[in-house]
């Protein structure tokens, strides 16, 4: 077991008028190899929720244990920590600086005291695992593209060796092959390194084609954390929290509403084209 | 007339009227092979020919490079449409809505707004008054800390009476839903509240057009939504011209039409129900077209016959049944002829 949330609250500006509860009572499983969708509305405290797992932020009450260790306890090594637990922000590439890309990928394992070959080799494997090739070490990292400068702010969290990756809305403001891109990436990724992924996200339809889990948060609670069928058969329920299913369970719905003999668990587009498909015969088609 | 006006009027087939008054040519259009002008009208926008280049300087100060990020556009807007321009990042849309807004001048070709040269000095104001523009984030576009003060700054700006100020500010915020919001700090608000308090201020300075560059894309689903609605009440209830440029695919299917940009032209032009029933030809540019669109697409490449281009769920269930009840038909009348 990576990390266990165990009962945390979170408070802003606790005893000022502008007191904002962000997190209520959280208690989750966060184990190894897993790729975790984190959804909710804006403002539902997800963001909070991310910073509380490297130690950004620390819990009003409550305790996060790496690996049964407090992560808040005098003794124990928050900067490790970090490493360990790569945090990949909204709009990355606005945290690009260095001169060229490698310098700005190797800031990360400099910064843990490694030896200028090591980071130079790990700087050099996650630029290569982000699909960024030599030609672009010594460019500026302002002279990218907006999917290039994500890939290479990525690399730079990568290049610190995380055995958790979290990524807040990696895909926003992204073309559609930007968003293919980014996301196979980091599947892959997932597979290769045995990393746990957690993607913070609004796309129902990226969360459903992706993840094993789907953690929601609504009004600083958690109130789903199930696999996605399980999650999404709640749809309703995530509409009033201002989220939806992924389009097609909306489709089947409809489908089935009209009188078509379909099932609506279906959250992806493969999985519906083979259910009408499958009935066929039924159907007429 | 001027040597350039001259040519490219001459390409179009098209005869000006010089309108002495507002110092502008109006472009009344004849179609192709007709003879005379059976019905003339004036377009909102017309980009004839337009190209603009970027230029990267080097340390001192010459050309490096040369970025042609719109490559011959002809596009035109008429009065009212609910346009939506698609084309992944860097096809030059972007850099397309910034000519219409004269935020941009052409390297060459020319952009005319509501009869008016985007090129010419003294239009500028007026350019920008007729077409207002929205961009991707809103925290870049609102300046004020109360709500109504950010929307009365445009109209400010443009010198109008305090009172009439009041009026425009009230009715912009009504018609985008932000009215009881007005009082309240743009900070405290959603992202899809403070885009729309970013169209009310658009709004507040009485445009005939607005631009909106990626406006949902920093959004979550709700504020999407929030703002789509938003563009289309501005479009049905008060006639202004939208040009919505997207990645949301279902932020397009209630368009007059669709353009779609690639390299710096416009590669595909037409209703969504045309360019959507494209589906390889949209794949192959990295661009996506509606999930049920796709789905269906999905059942007629495994035989289903059902038609090309399905927008919405009720089309796909309407052709599904109809396609059914077709088949149930033969296959009884089959049976009866045994």
């Amino acid at each position: 077991m990576s990390l266990t949330i165990e009962d945390i609250s979170f408070t802003y500006e606790t005893g000022t008028a502008m007191q904002v509860t962000a997190l209520d009572h959280i208690s989750a499983e966060i184990p190894d190899n897993q790729f975790i969708g984190l959804i909710g509305h804006t403002g539902s405290g997800k963001s909070t929720l991310v910073q509380m797992l490297n130690g950004l932020l620390k819990p009003t009450s409550g305790r996060i244990l790496y690996k049964g260790a407090d992560i808040h306890a005098d003794n124990f090594d928050r900067k490790n920590l970090r490493a360990k637990v790569g945090l990949v922000f909204q709009y990355p590439e606005h945290q690009l600086f260095e001169a060229d890309v490698i310098s700005d990928v190797m800031f990360g394992p400099k910064n843990l005291g490694l030896s200028q070959e090591e980071c130079q080799r790990r700087a050099h494997a996650a630029l290569r695992s982000v699909g960024m090739d030599k030609k672009f070490y010594e460019k500026s990292p302002f002279d990218l593209s907006g999917g290039e400068k994500r890939r290479v702010a990525i690399a730079g969290v990568l290049a610190m060796h995380p055995e958790i990756l979290i990524l807040d809305e990696p895909t926003a403001g992204l073309d559609p092959r930007g968003r293919d891109e980014i996301l196979g990436l980091i599947s892959e990724m997932k597979n290769r390194m045995n990393m746990t992924i957690i993607l913070v996200s609004h796309s129902m339809d990226d969360v459903a084609e992706y993840v094993d889990r789907i953690m929601v948060m609504n009004r600083s609670h958690l109130v789903y954390d199930d696999t996605p069928a399980r999650v999404f058969t709640h749809y309703r329920e995530l509409e009033e929290m201002g989220l939806s299913a992924p389009q097609v369970t909306y489709i089947m719905q409809y489908l089935k509403e009209q009188g078509l003999p379909v099932s609506t668990e279906i959250f992806t587009l493969e999985e519906a084209a083979a259910e009408i498909l499958a009935h066929r015969r039924e159907l007429h088609v | 007339m001027p040597g350039s006006l001259s040519s490219f009027y001459g390409h179009l087939k098209t005869q000006s009227i010089y309108c002495e008054m507002y110092d502008c040519f109006y472009l009344p259009v004849c179609r192709e092979g007709e003879k005379t002008a059976r019905k003339v009208f004036f377009y909102m926008i017309s980009i004839q020919k337009l190209i603009h280049d970027y230029f990267r300087q080097d340390e001192d100060g010459n050309v490096a490079e040369k970025v042609r990020a719109v490559d011959g556009v002809d596009l035109e807007v008429h009065a009212g449409e609910f346009i939506v321009i698609l084309g992944h990042n860097g096809c030059g849309k972007s850099t397309l809505a910034k000519h219409i807004n004269a935020l941009l001048y052409p390297t060459e070709g020319e952009v005319w707004v509501d009869g008016m040269n985007t090129a010419k000095e003294e239009n500028i104001w007026d350019v920008r008054q007729k077409a207002g523009m929205i961009f991707q984030n809103p925290d870049n576009q609102i300046i004020a800390q109360v709500v109504e003060e950010d929307v009365g700054f445009g109209p400010e700006n443009m010198g109008i009476p305090t009172e009439k100020i009041w009026e425009r500010v009230e009715e912009s915020l009504k018609t985008v839903g932000m009215y009881e919001f007005r009082k309240k700090s743009p900070g405290r608000l959603s992202g899809g509240q403070k885009q729309r308090v970013c169209i009310a201020g658009v709004m507040a300075m009485h445009p005939k057009c607005i631009i909106m560059d990626e406006p949902t894309a920093m959004l979550d689903p709700s504020g999407r939504r929030e703002v789509v609605a938003a563009a289309r009440d501005l479009n049905k209830k008060e006639g202004i011209t939208i040009i919505l440029i997207t990645h949301y695919m279902e932020e397009a299917i209630d368009a007059d039409r669709v353009f779609v940009m690639d390299h710096g032209k416009v590669v595909m032009q037409g209703t969504p129900r045309e360019i959507f029933s494209r589906v390889e030809d949209m794949q192959e540019l990295h661009l996506d077209v509606p999930q049920v669109t796709l789905l269906a697409h999905e059942l007629r490449k495994n035989g289903v016959r059902i038609p090309a281009g399905i927008l919405t769920k009720e089309e796909l269930a309407d052709a599904l049944i109809k396609r059914g009840a077709e088949q149930k038909g033969r296959d009884r009348n089959v049976v009866t002829h045994h």
